[in-house]
């Protein structure tokens, strides 16, 4: 286990090189993930056709 | 036939049968890859186990050069023929251009140091990529500059298509100059040069790799087809608030 871990002595540059993809990659899909909802609620609340009916005076400009 | 699925609900309603897949096929990539690639290969004679730093840089690599032709094409697609989601394919695909595009760098430098004794030189090959992932934050930041975001995609996608000639340079990068890279050994004349036991590893991860874009992608494209009709809909209300505006005043006057 633990040669597994020392991979040869070069454990130092193997692992940060998996962690450095891992997280590269994990953080881009959260990101994305978190783009895509957002854009659609931001959708949900500009579109007549979901946006619940509110009878307010139309005071935006 | 490419104005088939130009049509963004006609997208959408892919994307939802496309996206599982997706997602499955990267799980079981990265799953099988790793495994190869960390427990079932041996180590090289000369890297040694930094060998295995190759199942994550390679690939990387090959997706950096992928995700700016592919951005490269969805922007010709976008000036040519007008395409709608032309633009936003490109626009999706940017950021995990760019993500590879750092992946490949900093993995090759964690394997630079141990092998060749330094983590940068200024050679071709790794010059080349340096000034891909320079284009790739260009042409994000060039999508973004303008208010008008029309203008910002067209300006863009010209700096994207002048920007592939790199791409081909970096390909041959290492046969032109004279590089401390090794040349190319899975995608040449007279097939690959490495054994089975490595190719399976590479093969599998690379795999993940264009697996995961394609997930990623059909999300960020989602996020973008929202956005855009957010705009749509934002200026149909400032029109509709210009027009009443207008309305009233002809009334008063």
């Amino acid at each position: 286990m633990a040669a597994f871990f020392d991979m040869g002595g070069y454990g130092g540059f193997v692992w940060p090189a998996y962690a450095i993809v891992a997280f590269v990659m994990v953080g881009l899909w959260t990101m994305s993930r978190r783009f895509q909802r957002t854009s659609s609620d931001e959708l949900a609340a500009l579109n007549p056709r979901t946006r619940r009916r509110q009878q307010e005076p139309n005071d935006e400009t | 036939m490419i104005h088939r699925f130009a049509n963004p609900t006609r997208f959408v309603r892919l994307a939802d049968v496309i996206q599982p897949w997706a997602a499955g096929m990267t799980f079981l990539f990265f799953v099988t890859g790793l495994y190869f690639g960390l427990f079932a290969s041996p180590a090289d004679y000369q890297q040694g186990e930094t060998v295995r730093i190759m199942y994550i840089h390679v690939p990387a690599a090959w997706m950096a050069l992928f995700c700016y032709t592919a951005m490269a094409a969805a922007c010709g697609t976008a000036l040519i023929w007008k395409h709608p989601l032309a633009d936003l394919a490109a626009r999706a695909t940017a950021p995990i251009g760019a993500c590879f595009t750092l992946l490949a760098l900093v993995t090759g430098s964690l394997w630079g140091q141990p092998m060749w004794g330094t983590w940068w030189v200024w050679d071709a090959r790794l010059t080349s990529v340096l000034i891909l992932f320079f284009l790739y934050l260009g042409y994000m930041a060039l999508n973004n500059a303008f208010d008008d975001a029309e203008r910002g995609f067209k300006a863009s996608a010209i700096l994207a298509l002048v920007g592939f000639v790199n791409v081909p340079i970096i390909k041959f990068s290492v046969d032109w100059w004279n590089t401390l890279h090794q040349p190319a050994s899975v995608l040449k004349a007279g097939g690959p040069a490495i054994h089975a036991s490595m190719l399976t590893p590479l093969i599998l991860m690379a795999l993940a790799f264009k697996a995961y874009y394609l997930w990623v992608l059909l999300i960020r494209m989602r996020g973008e087809i929202n956005a855009m009709k957010v705009r749509a809909l934002r200026m149909r209300q400032v029109q509709q608030a210009d027009m009443a505006d207008k309305v009233a005043a002809g009334k008063v006057g």
